[in-house]
Protein backbone atom coordinates (compact mmCIF):
# COMPACT_ATOMS: atom_id res chain seq x y z
CA UNK A 1 0.00 0.00 0.00
CA UNK A 2 2.70 2.38 0.63
CA UNK A 3 4.41 2.29 -3.04
CA UNK A 4 0.34 3.34 -4.18
CA UNK A 5 0.74 6.23 -1.54
CA UNK A 6 4.20 7.04 -3.31
CA UNK A 7 2.77 6.90 -6.21
CA UNK A 8 -0.06 9.12 -5.22
CA UNK A 9 1.81 11.55 -3.41
CA UNK A 10 3.64 12.34 -7.12
CA UNK A 11 1.44 13.30 -8.80
CA UNK A 12 -0.02 15.93 -6.17
CA UNK A 13 3.51 17.18 -6.36
CA UNK A 14 3.43 18.32 -9.82
CA UNK A 15 1.14 20.54 -8.50
CA UNK A 16 2.92 23.72 -7.03
CA UNK A 17 1.10 26.73 -5.19
CA UNK A 18 -0.08 28.55 -8.51
CA UNK A 19 -2.75 26.16 -9.42
CA UNK A 20 -4.57 26.67 -6.08
CA UNK A 21 -4.12 30.79 -5.88
CA UNK A 22 -7.68 30.79 -8.05
CA UNK A 23 -9.36 28.66 -5.72
CA UNK A 24 -7.89 30.93 -2.73
CA UNK A 25 -9.06 34.16 -5.25
CA UNK A 26 -12.46 32.57 -5.74
CA UNK A 27 -13.36 31.70 -1.73
CA UNK A 28 -12.24 35.30 -0.76
CA UNK A 29 -14.70 36.37 -3.47
CA UNK A 30 -17.18 34.33 -3.07
CA UNK A 31 -17.27 34.57 0.82
CA UNK A 32 -17.19 38.25 0.27
CA UNK A 33 -20.38 38.03 -2.16
CA UNK A 34 -22.33 36.16 0.47
CA UNK A 35 -21.31 38.67 3.47
CA UNK A 36 -22.43 41.65 1.51
CA UNK A 37 -25.44 40.39 0.38
CA UNK A 38 -26.41 39.38 4.26
CA UNK A 39 -25.48 42.45 5.82
CA UNK A 40 -27.22 44.66 2.84
CA UNK A 41 -30.27 42.48 3.00
CA UNK A 42 -30.22 43.05 7.01
CA UNK A 43 -29.88 46.61 6.43
CA UNK A 44 -32.53 47.27 3.41
CA UNK A 45 -35.40 45.03 4.94
CA UNK A 46 -37.79 46.76 7.86
CA UNK A 47 -37.18 45.90 11.30
CA UNK A 48 -40.60 45.70 13.23
CA UNK A 49 -39.74 42.18 15.72
CA UNK A 50 -42.90 41.70 17.95
CA UNK A 51 -42.30 38.85 20.75
CA UNK A 52 -44.43 36.78 19.27
CA UNK A 53 -42.73 36.93 15.65
CA UNK A 54 -39.49 36.27 17.17
CA UNK A 55 -41.04 32.79 18.84
CA UNK A 56 -39.76 29.66 17.56
CA UNK A 57 -42.73 28.93 14.96
CA UNK A 58 -44.48 25.33 15.99
CA UNK A 59 -47.26 25.59 13.24
CA UNK A 60 -48.83 27.89 15.74
CA UNK A 61 -49.20 25.77 19.08
CA UNK A 62 -47.09 26.87 21.54
CA UNK A 63 -43.70 25.07 21.78
CA UNK A 64 -42.80 22.74 24.41
CA UNK A 65 -38.84 23.23 25.74
CA UNK A 66 -36.44 23.63 22.86
CA UNK A 67 -34.22 21.43 20.68
CA UNK A 68 -31.22 21.28 22.56
CA UNK A 69 -32.13 17.64 23.81
CA UNK A 70 -31.05 14.41 22.92
CA UNK A 71 -31.76 12.84 19.28
CA UNK A 72 -32.30 9.51 17.65
CA UNK A 73 -28.75 7.60 18.06
CA UNK A 74 -29.63 6.05 14.68
CA UNK A 75 -28.25 9.40 12.75
CA UNK A 76 -25.07 9.32 15.11
CA UNK A 77 -24.34 6.20 14.16
CA UNK A 78 -25.00 6.84 10.73
CA UNK A 79 -22.34 9.55 11.07
CA UNK A 80 -19.92 7.01 12.28
CA UNK A 81 -19.96 4.65 9.86
CA UNK A 82 -19.87 7.19 7.34
CA UNK A 83 -16.32 7.98 8.38
CA UNK A 84 -15.19 4.58 8.64
CA UNK A 85 -16.71 3.49 5.17
CA UNK A 86 -15.51 7.10 3.67
CA UNK A 87 -12.11 6.21 4.66
CA UNK A 88 -12.13 3.10 3.16
CA UNK A 89 -13.49 4.53 0.10
CA UNK A 90 -10.49 6.77 -0.17
CA UNK A 91 -8.25 4.15 -0.19
CA UNK A 92 -9.81 3.21 -3.31
CA UNK A 93 -8.53 6.23 -5.28
CA UNK A 94 -4.90 5.78 -5.42
CA UNK A 95 -5.54 2.35 -6.57
CA UNK A 96 -7.77 3.66 -9.82
CA UNK A 97 -5.15 6.63 -10.62
CA UNK A 98 -2.36 4.04 -10.35
CA UNK A 99 -4.30 0.40 -11.54
CA UNK A 100 -2.77 0.00 -15.05
CA UNK A 101 0.76 -0.18 -13.79
CA UNK A 102 -0.06 -2.33 -11.05
CA UNK A 103 -1.86 -5.19 -13.15
CA UNK A 104 -3.17 -8.21 -11.89
CA UNK A 105 -1.55 -8.35 -8.92
CA UNK A 106 -2.56 -5.11 -7.88
CA UNK A 107 -6.29 -5.75 -8.69
CA UNK A 108 -6.10 -9.42 -6.95
CA UNK A 109 -4.77 -7.04 -3.93
CA UNK A 110 -7.76 -4.90 -4.65
CA UNK A 111 -10.25 -8.22 -4.49
CA UNK A 112 -9.22 -9.13 -0.86
CA UNK A 113 -9.80 -5.30 0.00
CA UNK A 114 -12.92 -5.28 -1.19
CA UNK A 115 -13.48 -8.54 0.73
CA UNK A 116 -12.94 -7.21 3.46
CA UNK A 117 -14.57 -4.07 3.03
CA UNK A 118 -17.44 -6.63 2.84
CA UNK A 119 -17.31 -8.25 5.96
CA UNK A 120 -17.13 -5.32 7.29
CA UNK A 121 -20.47 -4.14 5.78
CA UNK A 122 -22.38 -7.34 5.87
CA UNK A 123 -21.56 -6.96 9.71
CA UNK A 124 -23.08 -3.65 10.14
CA UNK A 125 -25.99 -4.68 8.24
CA UNK A 126 -26.85 -8.23 10.38
CA UNK A 127 -25.87 -6.16 13.38
CA UNK A 128 -29.21 -3.76 12.43
CA UNK A 129 -26.88 -0.72 12.16
CA UNK A 130 -29.21 0.34 9.14
CA UNK A 131 -32.44 -1.06 10.48
CA UNK A 132 -34.74 2.02 10.61
CA UNK A 133 -38.26 0.22 11.61
CA UNK A 134 -38.02 -1.02 14.69
CA UNK B 1 5.89 29.19 -5.13
CA UNK B 2 5.42 32.83 -6.82
CA UNK B 3 3.31 34.05 -3.28
CA UNK B 4 6.12 33.32 -1.67
CA UNK B 5 8.64 35.61 -3.27
CA UNK B 6 6.29 38.11 -4.07
CA UNK B 7 6.75 37.30 -7.98
CA UNK B 8 3.21 37.57 -8.71
CA UNK B 9 2.23 37.21 -12.11
CA UNK B 10 -0.34 40.78 -12.21
CA UNK B 11 -1.79 39.35 -15.47
CA UNK B 12 -2.55 36.08 -14.83
CA UNK B 13 -4.37 37.33 -11.67
CA UNK B 14 -6.39 39.88 -13.04
CA UNK B 15 -7.61 37.32 -15.85
CA UNK B 16 -8.06 34.87 -13.12
CA UNK B 17 -10.33 37.42 -11.12
CA UNK B 18 -12.40 38.73 -14.20
CA UNK B 19 -13.32 34.62 -15.17
CA UNK B 20 -14.13 33.98 -11.67
CA UNK B 21 -16.43 36.95 -12.16
CA UNK B 22 -17.89 35.77 -15.24
CA UNK B 23 -18.05 32.00 -14.12
CA UNK B 24 -19.93 33.03 -10.42
CA UNK B 25 -22.26 35.68 -11.59
CA UNK B 26 -22.97 33.75 -14.42
CA UNK B 27 -24.21 30.59 -12.14
CA UNK B 28 -25.83 32.87 -10.30
CA UNK B 29 -28.07 34.25 -13.05
CA UNK B 30 -28.64 30.53 -14.29
CA UNK B 31 -29.56 30.16 -10.90
CA UNK B 32 -32.22 32.67 -10.76
CA UNK B 33 -33.23 31.50 -14.00
CA UNK B 34 -33.54 27.96 -13.27
CA UNK B 35 -36.41 28.89 -10.16
CA UNK B 36 -37.87 30.40 -13.14
CA UNK B 37 -37.50 27.03 -15.11
CA UNK B 38 -38.73 24.74 -12.20
CA UNK B 39 -41.93 26.68 -12.06
CA UNK B 40 -42.80 26.70 -15.85
CA UNK B 41 -41.87 23.07 -16.18
CA UNK B 42 -44.30 22.40 -13.10
CA UNK B 43 -46.81 24.06 -14.85
CA UNK B 44 -46.30 22.45 -17.92
CA UNK B 45 -46.29 19.35 -16.51
CA UNK B 46 -49.40 19.70 -14.71
CA UNK B 47 -51.19 21.32 -17.52
CA UNK B 48 -51.27 25.24 -16.65
CA UNK B 49 -49.71 28.46 -17.38
CA UNK B 50 -47.64 29.11 -14.59
CA UNK B 51 -46.19 32.71 -13.68
CA UNK B 52 -46.91 35.03 -17.07
CA UNK B 53 -47.65 38.37 -15.09
CA UNK B 54 -44.30 39.98 -15.04
CA UNK B 55 -42.78 40.74 -17.98
CA UNK B 56 -43.22 39.04 -21.10
CA UNK B 57 -44.03 35.58 -20.32
CA UNK B 58 -43.34 36.00 -17.09
CA UNK B 59 -39.95 36.41 -17.70
CA UNK B 60 -38.60 39.05 -15.29
CA UNK B 61 -40.48 36.44 -12.29
CA UNK B 62 -36.90 35.60 -11.02
CA UNK B 63 -35.83 38.94 -10.67
CA UNK B 64 -39.14 40.41 -8.68
CA UNK B 65 -38.65 37.20 -6.22
CA UNK B 66 -35.42 37.94 -5.62
CA UNK B 67 -36.27 42.06 -4.90
CA UNK B 68 -38.58 40.87 -2.55
CA UNK B 69 -36.79 38.43 -0.85
CA UNK B 70 -33.85 40.82 -0.34
CA UNK B 71 -36.08 43.44 0.77
CA UNK B 72 -37.92 41.09 3.77
CA UNK B 73 -37.57 41.61 7.24
CA UNK B 74 -34.44 39.21 8.07
CA UNK B 75 -35.96 37.54 11.81
CA UNK B 76 -33.55 35.81 13.83
CA UNK B 77 -35.65 33.89 16.52
CA UNK B 78 -35.30 35.24 20.34
CA UNK B 79 -33.94 31.25 21.35
CA UNK B 80 -31.60 31.04 18.55
CA UNK B 81 -27.90 30.94 18.69
CA UNK B 82 -27.45 34.15 16.38
CA UNK B 83 -23.95 33.61 14.92
CA UNK B 84 -24.20 30.52 14.00
CA UNK B 85 -27.88 30.94 12.71
CA UNK B 86 -26.11 33.30 10.24
CA UNK B 87 -22.88 31.34 9.56
CA UNK B 88 -25.24 28.01 8.08
CA UNK B 89 -26.92 29.81 4.97
CA UNK B 90 -23.50 31.64 4.41
CA UNK B 91 -21.55 28.80 4.83
CA UNK B 92 -24.13 27.18 2.36
CA UNK B 93 -24.59 29.75 -0.09
CA UNK B 94 -20.76 29.64 0.07
CA UNK B 95 -19.94 26.09 -0.58
CA UNK B 96 -21.91 25.93 -3.40
CA UNK B 97 -20.59 28.76 -5.28
CA UNK B 98 -16.64 27.26 -4.67
CA UNK B 99 -17.73 23.81 -6.96
CA UNK B 100 -17.46 25.84 -9.94
CA UNK B 101 -13.36 26.36 -9.69
CA UNK B 102 -12.56 23.65 -11.32
CA UNK B 103 -14.83 22.15 -14.14
CA UNK B 104 -13.69 23.31 -17.21
CA UNK B 105 -15.98 25.45 -18.71
CA UNK B 106 -14.74 25.58 -22.50
CA UNK B 107 -11.80 24.97 -24.15
CA UNK B 108 -8.95 28.00 -24.23
CA UNK B 109 -8.79 31.35 -25.90
CA UNK B 110 -6.46 33.85 -27.41
CA UNK B 111 -6.97 37.26 -26.19
CA UNK B 112 -3.69 39.86 -26.67
CA UNK B 113 -1.40 37.20 -27.53
CA UNK B 114 -2.54 35.25 -24.45
CA UNK B 115 -3.80 32.07 -24.37
CA UNK B 116 -6.43 31.89 -21.68
CA UNK B 117 -8.08 28.72 -20.08
CA UNK B 118 -11.92 28.90 -19.63
CA UNK B 119 -11.49 26.38 -16.36
CA UNK B 120 -10.60 28.72 -13.49
CA UNK B 121 -7.99 25.99 -11.94
CA UNK B 122 -7.06 22.88 -12.85
CA UNK B 123 -6.10 21.06 -10.10
CA UNK B 124 -4.94 17.70 -10.56
CA UNK B 125 -6.92 16.09 -7.69
CA UNK B 126 -10.20 18.55 -9.42
CA UNK B 127 -12.54 15.50 -8.43
CA UNK B 128 -11.86 15.23 -4.83
CA UNK B 129 -11.85 18.47 -4.63
CA UNK B 130 -15.42 19.12 -5.77
CA UNK B 131 -15.97 15.87 -3.05
CA UNK B 132 -14.02 18.20 -0.21
CA UNK B 133 -16.24 21.24 -1.41
CA UNK B 134 -19.60 19.08 -1.48
CA UNK B 135 -19.29 17.86 2.27
CA UNK B 136 -18.80 21.87 3.65
CA UNK B 137 -22.01 21.74 1.94
CA UNK B 138 -23.73 19.75 4.65
CA UNK B 139 -22.36 21.51 7.56
CA UNK B 140 -24.20 24.77 6.22
CA UNK B 141 -27.73 22.54 6.14
CA UNK B 142 -26.52 21.06 10.18
CA UNK B 143 -25.53 24.45 11.27
CA UNK B 144 -28.59 26.27 10.25
CA UNK B 145 -30.64 23.51 11.46
CA UNK B 146 -28.99 23.10 14.74
CA UNK B 147 -28.86 27.00 15.44
CA UNK B 148 -32.46 27.70 14.94
CA UNK B 149 -33.35 26.00 17.88
CA UNK B 150 -36.22 24.32 16.54
CA UNK B 151 -37.38 20.85 16.80
CA UNK B 152 -38.61 20.62 13.03
CA UNK B 153 -35.13 22.18 11.89
CA UNK B 154 -33.11 20.15 14.03
CA UNK B 155 -34.87 16.83 12.80
CA UNK B 156 -34.63 18.04 9.13
CA UNK B 157 -31.02 18.81 8.96
CA UNK B 158 -30.02 15.83 10.75
CA UNK B 159 -31.98 13.91 7.82
CA UNK B 160 -30.43 16.00 5.36
CA UNK B 161 -26.47 15.93 6.85
CA UNK B 162 -27.09 11.62 7.02
CA UNK B 163 -28.89 11.66 4.02
CA UNK B 164 -25.90 13.52 2.24
CA UNK B 165 -23.03 11.65 3.65
CA UNK B 166 -25.07 7.78 3.32
CA UNK B 167 -25.19 8.71 -0.38
CA UNK B 168 -21.60 10.41 -0.71
CA UNK B 169 -20.32 7.04 -0.15
CA UNK B 170 -21.92 5.32 -3.44
CA UNK B 171 -20.87 8.54 -5.68
CA UNK B 172 -17.84 8.12 -4.75
CA UNK B 173 -17.76 4.35 -5.51
CA UNK B 174 -19.30 4.62 -9.02
CA UNK B 175 -16.38 7.36 -9.62
CA UNK B 176 -13.40 5.39 -8.89
CA UNK B 177 -14.79 3.21 -12.07
CA UNK B 178 -14.29 6.61 -14.25
CA UNK B 179 -11.01 7.13 -12.52
CA UNK B 180 -9.78 3.55 -13.66
CA UNK B 181 -10.86 4.59 -17.15
CA UNK B 182 -9.48 7.91 -17.32
CA UNK B 183 -6.12 7.75 -14.83
CA UNK B 184 -6.44 11.01 -13.38
CA UNK B 185 -8.51 13.49 -10.83
CA UNK B 186 -8.01 16.28 -12.75
CA UNK B 187 -11.36 17.26 -14.98
CA UNK B 188 -9.44 18.85 -17.40
CA UNK B 189 -7.50 15.60 -18.27
CA UNK B 190 -10.70 13.73 -18.05
CA UNK B 191 -12.74 15.83 -20.38
CA UNK B 192 -10.12 16.15 -23.13
CA UNK B 193 -9.80 12.25 -22.91
CA UNK B 194 -13.21 12.28 -23.87
CA UNK B 195 -12.69 14.37 -26.73
CA UNK B 196 -10.39 12.22 -28.05
CA UNK B 197 -12.65 8.84 -27.61
CA UNK B 198 -16.14 7.77 -26.95
CA UNK B 199 -17.48 9.51 -23.86
CA UNK B 200 -17.20 7.68 -20.30
CA UNK B 201 -21.41 6.44 -20.52
CA UNK B 202 -20.36 4.31 -23.24
CA UNK B 203 -18.02 2.20 -20.45
CA UNK B 204 -19.86 3.83 -17.85
CA UNK B 205 -23.70 3.12 -18.27
CA UNK B 206 -24.39 1.97 -14.85
CA UNK B 207 -21.77 3.79 -13.28
CA UNK B 208 -23.64 7.35 -14.31
CA UNK B 209 -26.81 6.04 -13.13
CA UNK B 210 -25.71 5.25 -9.78
CA UNK B 211 -24.15 8.64 -9.65
CA UNK B 212 -27.05 10.37 -10.95
CA UNK B 213 -29.24 8.97 -8.36
CA UNK B 214 -26.93 9.94 -5.88
CA UNK B 215 -26.48 13.39 -7.01
CA UNK B 216 -30.46 13.27 -6.87
CA UNK B 217 -29.93 12.90 -2.86
CA UNK B 218 -26.63 14.99 -2.62
CA UNK B 219 -28.83 18.18 -3.61
CA UNK B 220 -31.53 17.20 -1.49
CA UNK B 221 -34.16 16.71 -4.57
CA UNK B 222 -37.17 15.02 -5.20
CA UNK B 223 -37.74 11.68 -4.59
CA UNK B 224 -34.79 12.43 -1.87
CA UNK B 225 -36.39 15.84 -0.66
CA UNK B 226 -36.94 14.31 2.66
CA UNK B 227 -35.30 17.32 4.44
CA UNK B 228 -37.84 19.64 3.07
CA UNK B 229 -40.93 16.92 3.53
CA UNK B 230 -43.34 19.38 4.32
CA UNK B 231 -45.75 16.88 5.64
CA UNK B 232 -43.76 15.76 8.24
CA UNK B 233 -41.68 18.68 9.16
CA UNK B 234 -43.75 21.55 8.00
CA UNK B 235 -41.07 23.61 5.95
CA UNK B 236 -37.88 21.70 7.12
CA UNK B 237 -34.31 22.99 8.28
CA UNK B 238 -34.87 26.74 6.62
CA UNK B 239 -38.30 26.93 8.74
CA UNK B 240 -36.97 29.55 10.98
CA UNK B 241 -35.52 31.33 7.98
CA UNK B 242 -36.77 34.82 6.36
CA UNK B 243 -35.04 37.16 4.00
CA UNK B 244 -31.86 36.64 1.92
CA UNK B 245 -30.97 33.80 4.55
CA UNK B 246 -33.92 31.73 3.45
CA UNK B 247 -32.80 32.83 -0.38
CA UNK B 248 -29.46 31.47 -0.05
CA UNK B 249 -30.67 27.96 1.50
CA UNK B 250 -32.72 28.04 -1.90
CA UNK B 251 -30.57 29.69 -4.42
CA UNK B 252 -27.31 26.79 -2.96
CA UNK B 253 -29.71 24.27 -3.68
CA UNK B 254 -30.35 25.25 -7.00
CA UNK B 255 -26.68 26.17 -7.50
CA UNK B 256 -25.55 22.95 -6.35
CA UNK B 257 -28.23 21.46 -9.33
CA UNK B 258 -26.22 23.60 -11.89
CA UNK B 259 -23.15 22.09 -10.74
CA UNK B 260 -23.67 18.68 -10.16
CA UNK B 261 -25.29 18.65 -13.25
CA UNK B 262 -21.85 20.21 -15.37
CA UNK B 263 -20.28 17.53 -13.00
CA UNK B 264 -22.17 14.94 -14.77
CA UNK B 265 -21.50 16.42 -18.27
CA UNK B 266 -18.14 16.46 -17.80
CA UNK B 267 -17.47 12.91 -16.06
CA UNK B 268 -20.15 11.12 -18.60
CA UNK B 269 -20.79 13.47 -21.68
CA UNK B 270 -17.52 14.33 -23.10
CA UNK B 271 -17.89 18.49 -20.93
CA UNK B 272 -17.50 20.63 -23.30
CA UNK B 273 -16.91 18.38 -25.89
CA UNK B 274 -18.86 19.54 -29.34
CA UNK B 275 -20.61 15.84 -30.68
CA UNK B 276 -19.49 14.51 -33.76
CA UNK B 277 -17.17 17.13 -34.56
CA UNK B 278 -13.27 17.31 -34.51
CA UNK B 279 -12.69 20.32 -31.83
CA UNK B 280 -8.87 20.63 -32.59
CA UNK B 281 -9.67 20.82 -35.99
CA UNK B 282 -12.08 23.00 -36.24
CA UNK B 283 -9.80 25.71 -33.80
CA UNK B 284 -7.62 26.15 -36.31
CA UNK B 285 -10.07 27.31 -38.78
CA UNK B 286 -12.82 29.46 -36.23
CA UNK B 287 -10.53 30.05 -33.33
CA UNK B 288 -11.98 31.82 -30.12
CA UNK B 289 -15.27 30.97 -31.63
CA UNK B 290 -14.73 27.14 -30.93
CA UNK B 291 -14.36 28.24 -27.26
CA UNK B 292 -17.58 30.12 -27.24
CA UNK B 293 -19.17 26.93 -29.25
CA UNK B 294 -17.72 24.31 -26.58
CA UNK B 295 -18.87 26.66 -23.58
CA UNK B 296 -22.52 26.50 -25.28
CA UNK B 297 -22.40 22.94 -25.64
CA UNK B 298 -21.58 22.52 -22.34
CA UNK B 299 -24.71 24.66 -20.82
CA UNK B 300 -27.13 22.37 -23.04
CA UNK B 301 -26.12 19.58 -21.66
CA UNK B 302 -26.37 21.48 -18.29
CA UNK B 303 -29.67 22.81 -19.13
CA UNK B 304 -30.58 18.89 -20.27
CA UNK B 305 -29.70 17.76 -16.82
CA UNK B 306 -31.51 20.52 -15.13
CA UNK B 307 -34.77 19.92 -17.09
CA UNK B 308 -34.10 15.93 -16.18
CA UNK B 309 -33.60 16.96 -12.50
CA UNK B 310 -37.27 19.08 -12.35
CA UNK B 311 -39.05 16.05 -14.54
CA UNK B 312 -38.46 13.77 -11.80
CA UNK B 313 -39.42 16.12 -9.21
CA UNK B 314 -42.44 17.07 -10.83
CA UNK B 315 -43.18 12.94 -11.40
CA UNK B 316 -41.87 10.56 -8.84
CA UNK B 317 -43.40 11.21 -5.19
CA UNK B 318 -40.94 11.48 -2.72
CA UNK B 319 -39.32 8.17 -0.89
CA UNK B 320 -40.05 7.08 3.07
CA UNK B 321 -36.93 7.45 5.41
CA UNK B 322 -35.92 3.58 5.67
CA UNK B 323 -36.59 2.99 2.28
CA UNK B 324 -34.21 6.19 0.96
CA UNK B 325 -31.79 4.58 3.75
CA UNK B 326 -31.94 0.92 2.45
CA UNK B 327 -31.79 2.48 -1.07
CA UNK B 328 -28.33 3.98 -0.52
CA UNK B 329 -26.75 1.52 1.78
CA UNK B 330 -28.08 -1.74 0.66
CA UNK B 331 -28.01 -1.31 -2.60
CA UNK B 332 -26.06 1.95 -4.43
CA UNK B 333 -22.96 0.65 -2.41
CA UNK B 334 -23.01 -2.97 -3.35
CA UNK B 335 -23.87 -1.70 -6.71
CA UNK B 336 -21.13 0.34 -6.99
CA UNK B 337 -18.68 -2.27 -5.91
CA UNK B 338 -19.53 -4.59 -8.06
CA UNK B 339 -19.51 -1.61 -11.71
CA UNK B 340 -15.80 -0.60 -10.13
CA UNK B 341 -14.37 -4.44 -10.05
CA UNK B 342 -16.16 -5.66 -13.25
CA UNK B 343 -14.97 -1.92 -15.00
CA UNK B 344 -11.07 -2.77 -13.32
CA UNK B 345 -11.43 -6.60 -14.53
CA UNK B 346 -12.33 -5.54 -18.40
CA UNK B 347 -9.84 -3.14 -18.44
CA UNK B 348 -6.86 -4.75 -17.68
CA UNK B 349 -7.98 -8.34 -19.67
CA UNK B 350 -8.47 -5.56 -22.37
CA UNK B 351 -4.92 -4.25 -21.93
CA UNK B 352 -3.30 -7.81 -21.81
CA UNK B 353 -5.65 -8.28 -24.79
CA UNK B 354 -8.16 -10.60 -23.36
CA UNK B 355 -5.66 -12.99 -21.78
CA UNK B 356 -5.02 -13.61 -18.12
Amino acid sequence: MSYLFIQFLDTVHQNNADNYLPIGLQLIFAAGFVATMLALSAIVGPKRATKDKLATFTSGIESHGDARQPMAIKYFLVAILFVLFDVEVIFFYPYAVNFRELGWSGFGAVLMFVAFFLVGFVYIIKKGALKWED
Amino acid sequence: MTLLSLNIDWILLIEKLALIAIVVFASLGIALYTTFGERKVAAILQDRPGPNRAGPFGLLQPLADGVKMFTKEDIIPSSASKWLFILGPGLAMTASLMTCAVIPWGGTIELFGRTISLQIADINIGILYIFAVVSLGVYGIMIGGWASNNKFSLMAALRGASQAISYELAMGLSLIAVLMLSGSLSLGDIVKQQQAGWWNIVYQPLGFLIFFICALAECNRTPFDLPEAENELNFGYHQEYSSMKLGFYLFAEYINMIMSSAVMASLYFGGYDIPFVNDAELQTHLGNWVALFQVGTLLIKIVFFIFLFMWIRWTIPRFRYDQLMNLGWKSMIPLALVNMLVTGALVLLKMNNWHF
